[in-house]
């Protein structure tokens, strides 16, 4: 087993004690990663392999289980709904990362700060943090009702729209429930670095005559750059698992317009019973996301964090 | 290679995880046993849920040391929640199901018993209507028992609505489409239905089909027949379909509105669509929104049309006969013979038939003409019971009829029929691509 050869990481040949000159190896007992490595084996490896395995498996959910070769992978790979699904949660993630992170950062800028008011305007934006992700697509599906929905209220005839049954547009609508939702989230990492930036950057800007804007250019900006970093690895990974609220919302409807990949690996799974299908589309998800998550860690910086402050 | 039976369900549940890990969803326990000597169901919330508890609670007081053990889930998620704990063999005793395709795939997967000599029992064999049983049966066999109201799809329209243009129900097709532009110059919207959660869209489908090409091409299509779904009746029905949305036969925005609010069938009691297809849950959702509405004799009711030159009986019916319980292959004995004690002497007995009737459901018994008579609305209960009884076809909702597999692919393809992204011909080549699976 993996287990044991991890649990003792440092090779017995290596603790003979280090030749002077070396420095010794310090730090955790790699022993204490034991039970984190379990639970990791256990509900993450072992339930992938699974996937794989059954990802060749012809089963409906019942009865006995049959070898079914590649057929599953040349069905779902040639299945033009998946391509669809793909591109859908590609588009998705990007226009949400688009969309929820100017909003997220200035929020998060503006309830950092010491205005009026400021603290009841964040409990306020804090709320749908609050709020399960089933609440609050019913709740959505309810105001977006285009007969007895917001649209019925005084005034707000225009808001009367066909918004989840429109196929063009239904996919915006998901969007921005979805930030409705995340932005407050990501608002309050905002939040948390902009307070961590020392106030003497801003004092001595203010004495060299910098304007508002230059200083949120050139001091709130840079020294947000791993918070930025961090939240878009939450948004983009994030966005690959988009699964409650598009299922109560619209269940991928109407047609296949909001079939994310997640939904249809769902759909293919348990409500049309193909289980080695829907194991396919959950590896192709995995893969996607270990692709994504490599990516994202190589390229942005995120592996190379340091503190922001050296020279104060 | 051919693993062993045990190791190769330790790997479909381990498959499952994944699957149920990547998507988040989460599972309780199995069924809660009340015990030695007692048996469990499951029972669908909502309005017939009481009828459900009287019979199993009189039935528990009689029998304290044969008790059930019920659990209430809503509709959809017990769907899918049931098939899973049936392919886990963690069943309730009973379980509840729509006949057709699913129970098929139970009786293949060996997951349920064989109650045919149940169903021979005198004190049961002359209990429901023939044509209502038939749909329990599988090959001959009988592997599931009524236990609900009958649900035929029926016509129903605000009356009032009608008397505003001069407009009598439609007994054709012809006459159905006369009434949309009057309707529309009127400023109502013909009908109302619920196209986003997808399956009030099937009876349109499943009426037209069978009211152009007759029930052997719905038949057809149930049984796999090659390339069914290119029947002309098929075709013909997609087409007048999109005719009726072209022409703006459905309230705009019909694509948004959901079913689960009641949003759909509000918009008949408020005046704002004159008509809706639906199942008996149409009325008790009137009845629940809008008891006046009823009592004050607006609700009208009429069976779907005939087409000019179309093949099928206008008597044909189109809905879900009933809902049924079947016994867990996987139950103890014990647990079996609770279940079918209860079966046999209490399953719609007369409390249980006037406690359906009470929550606006007709139970498929034979001989019930008096217990209607003296029921809250006899003429309405009649006309649900009539149709049944008298239908020379009763199809089966075609989600439920058909496999999983073809009834998803059927509900998204129909849907985007509704909403032009697909024509007659594109639908019929991609349902004809499901058959099999």
């Amino acid at each position: 087993m993996t287990v044991s050869t991890a649990s003792s990481p440092i090779p017995a040949a290596a603790r003979v004690p280090a030749p002077a000159g070396r420095p010794r190896r310090t730090g955790a007992n790699g022993l204490l990663a034991v039970p984190a490595l379990v639970f990791f084996v256990v509900f993450a490896l072992v339930p992938l392999a699974g996937a794989v395995v059954l990802s060749f498996a012809d089963w409906d959910g019942l009865g006995e289980l049959g070898w079914a070769g590649w057929s599953n992978w040349a069905g779902v790979l040639t299945d033009p709904v998946t391509g669809q699904a793909l591109l859908l949660t590609v588009k998705i993630m990007v226009v949400s990362w688009l969309v929820q992170t100017p909003i997220s950062l200035l929020l998060g800028v503006f309830t950092a700060g010491t205005q009026r008011y400021r603290a009841v305007l964040a409990v306020l934006y804090f709320v749908p943090l609050l709020l399960s992700s089933a609440a609050v697509a019913i709740a959505f599906k309810a105001i977006l009702d285009p007969n007895f929905g917001i649209g019925g209220a005084p005034g707000l005839g225009f808001l009367a729209q066909d918004w989840l049954g429109d196929p063009d547009l239904v996919l915006y609508v998901v969007i921005f429930v979805i930030a409705w939702q995340f932005v407050p989230f990501h608002t309050l990492l905002y939040q948390a670095g902009v307070r961590q930036i020392p106030t003497s950057l801003y004092e001595a800007a203010t004495i060299d005559g910098a304007s508002t804007v230059a200083q949120f250019r050139h001091i709130t900006l840079p020294q947000l750059r791993y918070t930025i970093v961090t939240s878009s690895t939450l948004m983009l990974t994030g966005s690959l698992t988009y699964f409650d609220v598009v299922f109560v919302l619209t269940g991928g409807g109407p047609g296949t317009s909001t079939r994310l990949l997640p939904l249809d690996m769902y759909l293919t799974g348990f409500s049309a019973n193909d289980m080695g299908g829907a194991s396919v589309l959950a590896v192709i998800l995995v893969v996607a996301g270990l692709g994504l998550a490599f990516v994202l860690t190589r390229f942005s910086g995120f592996a190379r964090m340091s503190s922001e402050q050296e020279g104060l | 290679m051919k693993a062993s039976g045990s190791a190769r369900r330790a790997l479909a549940a381990v498959g499952l995880t994944a699957v149920l890990v990547g998507a988040a969803a989460c599972g309780t326990a199995g069924p809660q046993t009340g015990g030695e000597g007692s048996a469990s169901a499951w029972i669908i919330s909502g309005v017939t849920e009481k009828a459900f508890d009287n019979s199993f609670d009189s039935w528990n007081a009689a029998h304290p040391d044969q008790k059930f053990a019920t659990q209430s889930f809503a509709n959809d998620p017990y769907k899918q929640k049931i098939r899973t704990a049936v392919g886990a063999a963690d069943a309730p005793t009973l379980i509840y199901n729509w006949g057709g395709g699913v129970l098929r795939s139970y009786v293949e997967a060996g997951s349920v018993d064989d109650l045919s000599d149940l169903a021979a029992d005198p004190a049961l064999k002359d209990r429901f209507l023939p044509s209502v049983a038939a749909v329990g049966q599988v090959d001959g066999k009988t592997y599931a028992v009524p236990n609900n109201g009958v649900k035929p799809v029926m016509i129903y329209y605000n009356k009032d609505l009608f008397a505003k243009i001069g407009a009598q129900p439609p007994s054709t097709w012809g006459e159905l489409m006369a009434l949309v532009p009057k309707f529309k110059a009127a400023g109502i919207s013909p009908f109302a239905v619920a196209g986003q959660p997808k399956w009030p869209l099937l009876p349109w489908f499943a009426y037209l089909v069978d009211r152009v090409g007759g029930p052997e091409v719905l038949n057809g299509i149930v049984a796999n027949k090659p390339d069914g779904w290119s029947d002309p009746a098929v075709l013909q029905a997609n087409r007048m379909i999109q005719d009726l949305v072209n022409q703006d036969g459905f309230i705009k925005g019909f694509a948004s509105i959901s079913t689960d609010s009641g949003a759909d069938v509000a918009l008949l009691y408020t005046g704002r669509a004159a008509m809706t297809l639906g199942l008996p849950a149409t009325y008790q959702t009137i009845k629940t929104g809008d008891a006046k509405f009823v009592e004050d004799g607006k609700l009208g009711y009429f069976p779907f049309p005939a087409v000019e030159g179309g093949k099928g009986d206008p008597a044909d019916v189109v809905g879900n006969p009933s809902n049924y319980w079947s016994i867990s292959a996987a139950a103890t004995p014990q647990e079996k013979q609770v279940a079918r004690d209860y079966i046999t002497n209490n399953l719609l007995n007369d409390r249980y038939v006037m406690d359906l009737l009470t929550v606006g459901n007709v139970p498929p018994v034979a001989g019930i003409d008096d217990t209607i008579a003296t029921s809250s609305d006899p003429d309405y209960f009649r006309t649900v019971y009539d149709v049944t009884a008298k239908a020379p076809s009763f199809q089966l909702s075609l989600d439920q009829a058909l496999s999983p597999a073809q009834g998803d692919a059927l509900l998204t393809n129909l849907q985007q029929i509704f909403l032009g992204q697909m024509t007659p011909e594109q639908f019929s080549a991609a349902m004809n691509a499901t058959i099999g699976s």
